[in-house]
């Protein structure tokens, strides 16, 4: 019994320090959140950022992409992609303008310092679809939930 | 009375959790038990897993051994995660056998062909534990012979060291672990490995719902065992497995993977049937933090 109540005891601990270091980071992060995650899209190396899209002419891919937008991205970066929680606007000029290759790098290598996983755990033609999806919505400023 | 009431409490602790927290987020996990790839639990993320493993065990009892695991993300370069195992052998009895805090480090900013991860674990438990979460040293199937009520007594603190390569092309996922793990009281370091290929049945994803798509299922198969210690490295007086292995993707973010594993000599258990239960909890770390905020 005195395992079981241990255990417990450093479960408490080591969640509410990783919460707090946790905490520590997104804060940095939204300091300057533009320059971080928006800057990561230019450093796609050429040959990434001319890659073309598969899945481009897909009629299945628009709808395909929402479900694992929801699936896996809407938790940082809210419903729309107008920016959420965590995660950034992803319907701003910076991305919406980005090549498909560019979007494609960014989800696959993640921006890891920063707090984005990295997505290739998401089978190629699925991190196609995302990005077919991404660039189906256009720009929309962000506007702050109420 | 106390050894049914630790088997219910983990449990009951496992379930309660999967069920409290409405928001869940649906998972890509891979299928391995024993392998661990590269990817880390996503930031702020906490995902709770329940395992069961059966085992046979000649000459003596057979064995269910059973723990749940607490997996949360702290940053996209590190997951921290608790376990807590327990184990029933037939005929003799249940007890709670141990606490493990294990930790995943990513080193490396991007995606490469082998991305590496350091593991580190600190585990405390005692001689009873049958989880067979990883081969290592000379465990063989005739440790395991030893009642629970002699094996209870030994308290093992255990420090292991893992690092963790993994690829995926194509679809693939190939993982290679390599394991040293030292007892801290006595005993030379010890080592193990264990290797893993898993792909999903479809990489498109639907453009509907669905729980039955072929992308949802993820297969492959595993081998570990043990390489010996610092005094006698090698394959001599060490068991090996090899296990087959599924896991289904729930679009609700419940995830059942089931692996049948096989003992590949005689030092091995012949038979290891695993299956377990996980769901992914997303913005578990915003929910805490809110609850601290408002209580400021």
């Amino acid at each position: 019994m005195k395992s079981c109540i241990a255990a417990l005891a450093l479960s408490v601990v080591f969640l509410v320090v990783s919460q707090a270091l946790a905490q520590g980071s997104g804060g940095a992060a939204k300091e300057k959140p533009k320059e971080s995650v928006y800057a990561e899209i230019l450093k796609a190396p050429e040959k990434a950022r001319a890659k073309r899209n598969p899945l481009e002419t897909d009629p299945q891919a628009v709808a395909a992409g929402r479900i694992l937008f929801e699936q896996h991205c809407s938790e940082c970066h809210g419903g729309s992609a107008a920016g959420g929680k965590k995660g950034p606007n992803l319907r701003v000029e910076e991305i919406q303008s980005a090549t498909p290759g560019a979007i494609f790098w960014v989800l696959t290598n993640g921006v890891v310092r920063r707090g984005m996983p990295v997505w290739s755990k998401l089978p190629e033609p699925q991190r196609w679809q995302l990005v077919v999806y991404l660039k189906s919505l256009g720009v929309q400023p962000f506007t702050p939930p109420q | 009375m106390a050894a049914i009431r630790y088997r219910f409490l983990l449990s009951l602790l496992a379930l309660i959790s999967l069920s409290f927290f409405p928001l869940s987020s649906h998972a890509q996990e891979s299928p391995y038990i024993v392998t661990y790839d590269h990817y880390l639990e996503e930031p702020g993320n906490l995902e709770i897993e329940y395992f069961s493993t059966f085992g046979t065990q000649r000459a003596g009892n057979n064995f269910h051994a059973f723990w749940t695991e607490f997996e949360y993300g702290v940053n996209a370069w590190w997951t921290t995660e608790l376990y807590l195992d327990g184990q029933t052998t037939f005929h003799d009895s249940t007890i709670f056998t141990g606490v493990k805090w294990e930790n995943r480090f990513r080193p490396l900013k991007h995606e490469h062909f082998v991305n590496p991860v350091l593991y580190v674990e600190f585990e405390n438990k005692n001689g009873a534990d049958k989880i067979l979460k990883e081969g290592e040293g000379h465990d063989i199937e005739a440790d395991f012979l030893t009642p629970n009520a002699e094996a209870r007594r030994e308290h093992i603190h255990e420090i292991e060291l893992k690092l963790l390569l993994s690829s995926t092309v194509k679809g693939w996922n190939f993982a290679e672990n390599i394991l040293a793990a030292k007892d801290l009281s006595h005993s030379p370091w010890e080592f193990g490995y264990a290797i893993g290929a898993s792909r999903p049945l479809g990489l498109k994803g639907s453009a509907t719902p669905c729980s039955f798509c072929r992308q949802n299922f993820v297969v492959g198969a595993e081998m570990y065992g043990g390489l010996g210690d610092r005094n006698h490295f090698g394959l001599r007086d060490t068991s090996h497995y090899l296990a087959p292995a599924l896991a289904w993707n729930l679009p609700s973010g419940w995830t059942i993977r089931v692996s049948p594993g096989f003992g590949l000599n005689d030092n091995s258990h012949r038979f290891l049937m695993r299956w377990g239960l996980s769901r992914e909890i997303s913005g578990f770390g915003s929910m805490v933090a809110k609850l601290f905020r408002s209580g400021q």
